[in-house]
């Protein structure tokens, strides 16, 4: 009846149990207060149902926040981990925990983290930046935030039901395959990333349709802000690599769950046709991740030094340039693994080349600075952070793509230390510029910058302490996912000044939310009544904070690239008596929240071989997606007169 | 999503470079109401890539056959053929079906999509009476590397013709109630184009899987 759940699935070590008791504690807390304050009904029209990218928006950023506490806990952990096993010592963890500790970081912080800070901003942002009042597929953008969410649920699910996996972020097989992890451990793993990928492909098939046929009248491919460029790489590579990744992930559960033979040591299967294939995937990934952290930069420093960004063409060039190369690298991530000296050459020349247009991008930014009025807003700081810690990755990348020096420091803390540059350094650091930049527009009240600088102290900061050391431990020889290590080898040193970084680290997270809480307590402080905090140069900025539900009442041709910079300088001409016309939006729907439960349910129950209910969920998301699609009544229209009235109101504010 | 095709421009605009635009606007509310249409070329990319991944581990693991038969003690190239040949008249018969709904000829729409539905499912039947043939004889998806691939490969495409009918059958009994109405034609354009890719993707597995596994190229 329950397939291989039984009570022993609930049972754990004090972590786990720590962490079931938290997440408990927090569902009857949220609960408590939405019965209390009477919000249930308010959290469905307005936030569970809603097709409004803004609002769906801030609900990525939720979970991705959320998941960062997990994350970070897990990061916490390995370093108290890595400080504390040496010697006679075994720290706080047994063998097995630690794997699973490790797996589930890698995987949280980049699939639910990362990607979630990054749709989040990508769906406050891209339709305000183009100008547009909706993206492509309303209802399909629903979809794809509670297929992301049902994946991050299933995710947790693993910590409270079960085990999490135990085999790394990329599971590489044959570890991953039923014989060496019998556990549920590696299916959680499979069905979160399938969920959620699944999510993630739809969104990226929605925003390339968003940004190439949605833009204002006016603003052709080449007056795009530089956001919506890097949006459209990273979408391209989103449609290109996440379909892999659906390809490989079900390949290995098919092994799992019906005896295949993709990836197994036996019976004729192919373990390293897994590992390319995941990294087909995971190389584009990467680039997915960063481009739109790019774009974000590429915003702030023009808007901070109050000049048009440098090399405008030359930046797009590298984006095309990084999308196409970014497909031809990704054998660098297993030079060790014999392909032979002319496979590993040509990949090793290619790593090298795709760090050319990255340098471009770095110099026009640099140049965007020059003789710029630079003001130090806590974003600048942010892209300033940036710069320093991104280039130091990435000289560390471009000594790796070189295949003899990789085989010295393959699998050790260096490479660690080197991803977490580009991860923290790079794609993290541009999502906090980018929160801090547009929390305003989308809120209408700015964050409080004092706390926002000390929390990028601390981050800046703990970040170099803690990944310095790792850099010097990888040279010295430390392989990565260490549990244990001997005195003599004298690294505990560094492991403690690398604790001390995470320590500096937890901090800044604390900073980031006090932050939050302080400003949404003094927000009367801190409003945003002109639109425009930051003088802003892109369309986002030409409409109120918080935008209407509409984004822009009308919508003029645009005639520059920095359209609303050329409105404020008097270059163009904005609308002084606007002539409404009535307006279509799509209603709110529930389907979506359904289609991420039904997931959820088919995800667990495959976990547990639990077959009637994987069966029961799979029919629910085929009834309901039929009956969503036989729905012709999805749009509200606001007439002409309407949307004056509501423009009106908003004018008095 | 019609609602930024509707919006007319203001008029208020001022400069003649701009009326211009609005000119130019009209032209791209033309090219925007085939938005889904072309979403669904975008996704039918990405299954494309999809199937593609599959077909790189077929390539990979085709010699993989752990001491079991090959394609060529498998397969019998006379019943593929009729398979092939029931896949592609329906391919056709979907086009006429597409044909008739432009002419907004329901009873023609109704009668091309009940012929193409049928030929879709007897292509399924053989599919599968084919799989329980290999696995009768001990030749299933964990007999090896090879068959894993085989039977995923082809699968998926059987899978997508699966999903193909029951979309098919919804259609049909939508349009049988409703009548062609515009949202259903542009539905079932997309539906032919679904139909027509799971085409070109057989013809892939006919030539890779199949003549390039008995002929042993």
């Amino acid at each position: 009846m329950l397939g291989r759940l039984t009570l022993d699935a609930i049972q754990h070590g004090w972590i786990a149990t720590f962490g079931q008791i938290t997440m408990l504690l927090g569902g009857i807390t949220v609960v408590g207060l939405l019965t209390y304050f009477r919000r249930w009904k308010w959290l469905y029209r307005n936030w569970l149902t809603s097709l409004d990218p803004k609002k769906i928006g801030v609900m990525y950023i939720i979970v991705a926040f959320l998941m960062l506490f997990r994350g970070a806990m897990d990061a916490v952990m390995i370093r108290v981990q890595q400080a504390t096993s040496v010697g006679d010592s075994n720290g706080i963890l047994t063998s097995d925990q630690f794997q699973q500790v490790f797996s589930a970081h890698g995987t949280i912080m980049i699939f639910f983290v990362a990607m979630g800070l990054m749709f989040g901003l990508i769906n406050w942002i891209v339709p305000l930046q183009i100008g547009a009042r909706d993206v492509a597929f309303p209802f399909l953008n629903s979809v794809s935030f509670w297929l992301f969410a049902a994946g991050a649920v299933l995710l947790n699910v693993s910590l409270a039901v079960g085990e999490f996996a135990a085999a790394g972020w990329l599971a590489y097989p044959p570890l991953s395959e039923l014989k060496y992890s019998p556990g549920v451990g590696v299916d959680y793993w499979i069905w979160a990333l399938q969920i959620a990928g699944i999510g993630s492909l739809l969104a990226g098939i929605n925003f390339v349709v968003t940004i190439l046929r949605m833009r204002r009248s006016g603003m052709t491919l080449m007056k795009m802000p530089m956001f919506t460029w890097s949006v459209l790489g990273s979408m391209a590579l989103v449609i290109f690599a996440f379909p892999i990744l659906t390809a490989t992930l079900g390949m290995l559960s098919l092994d799992r769950l019906l005896g295949m033979h993709f990836f197994t040591s036996d019976s004729g299967g192919n373990a390293l046709m897994y590992i390319n294939l995941i990294w087909a995937w995971g190389h584009p990934e990467v680039y997915i991740l960063i481009l739109p952290a790019f774009g974000i930069f590429s915003e702030v420093v023009a808007t901070f030094s109050r000049k048009r960004l440098f090399g405008y063409t030359s930046m797009v060039l590298a984006i095309g340039a990084i999308v196409f190369l970014s497909f031809i690298v990704w054998s660098h991530h297993f030079f060790t693994m014999g392909a032979g000296a002319d496979v590993n050459a040509f990949f090793g020349i290619m790593t090298m080349v795709i760090a050319i247009p990255t340098g471009v991008k770095v110099f026009n930014w640099l140049f965007t600075m020059y003789k710029g009025r630079i003001v130090f807003a806590s974003p600048m700081l942010w892209f300033l952070g940036f710069i320093v810690t991104f280039t130091i990755g990435g000289m560390a990348g471009v000594l790796m793509s070189v295949p003899p020096a990789d085989f010295q420091v393959h699998n050790s803390l260096f490479l660690v230390a080197h991803f977490h540059s580009m991860v923290i350094g790079g794609v993290l650091f541009g999502f906090f510029a980018g929160l801090t930049y547009w929390f305003p527009k989308i809120f209408g009240f700015k964050l409080n910058e004092r706390l926002g600088k000390y929390a990028f102290g601390c981050w800046l900061v703990g970040f170099l302490l803690a990944f310095v050391p790792l850099y010097i431990l990888g040279l010295m020889g430390a392989t990565r996912r260490l549990d244990h290590y001997d005195a003599s080898l004298g690294w505990q040193g560094l492991f403690i000044v690398a604790g001390i970084g995470v320590a500096i680290i937890m901090a800044g997270v604390g900073f980031q939310v006090l932050q939050v809480v302080f400003s949404v307590w003094k927000r009367k402080e801190n409003m945003d009544t002109t639109g425009d905090p930051w003088n802003g140069r892109t369309l986002e900025w030409a409409t109120s904070s918080p935008p209407p539900v509409y984004n822009f009442a009308t919508t003029p041709a645009v005639n520059d690239r920095d359209e609303f910079w050329a409105i404020k300088q008097g270059k163009a001409l904005l609308v002084e008596k606007p002539l409404y016309t009535a307006i279509h939006m799509p209603k709110n729907s529930p389907f979506g929240m359904l289609l991420g439960g039904f997931s959820l349910t088919v995800g667990f129950a495959l976990v547990w071989h639990i077959w009637w209910l994987a069966m029961l969920g799979f029919i629910g998301i085929i009834v309901s997606f039929i009956v969503r699609v036989s729905d012709e009544d999805t749009e509200v229209t606001m007439s002409a007169a309407q949307v004056a009235e509501i423009e009106a109101e908003r004018a008095k504010i | 999503m019609k609602y930024s095709e509707r919006v007319t421009e203001p008029t208020t605009l001022g400069s003649a470079k701009s009326i211009s635009r609005v000119a130019s606007a009209a032209g791209e509310q033309a090219d925007a109401a085939d938005k889904t249409l072309f979403g669904f070329w975008v996704y039918l990319m990405t299954d494309c890539i999809l199937f593609a991944s599959l077909f790189a581990t077929f390539a990979v693991l085709r010699n993989n056959t752990f001491g079991g038969p090959d394609a060529r003690e498998l397969f019998s190239l006379s019943f593929v053929l009729a398979e092939t040949l029931i896949l592609l008249t329906s391919s056709f018969t979907a086009g006429l079906a597409i044909l008739a709904a432009r002419r907004n000829d329901k009873k023609q729409v109704l009668a091309w999509f009940g012929v193409t539905f049928l030929l879709g499912l007897s292509f399924l039947g053989l599919e599968l009476k084919e799989f329980a043939h290999l696995a009768s004889e001990g030749n299933s998806w964990r007999r090896s590397g090879f068959l894993s691939a085989f039977f995923t490969l082809v699968g998926t495409h059987g899978t997508h013709i699966t999903a193909g009918l029951l979309w098919m059958g919804v259609m049909m009994a939508k349009i049988y109630r409703r009548g062609l109405v515009f949202s259903s034609v542009k539905r079932l354009t997309m539906l032919a184009m679904f139909w027509h890719f799971l085409d070109i993707v057989w013809i892939f597995i006919f030539t890779i899987v199949y003549l390039m596994g008995v002929a042993r190229i």
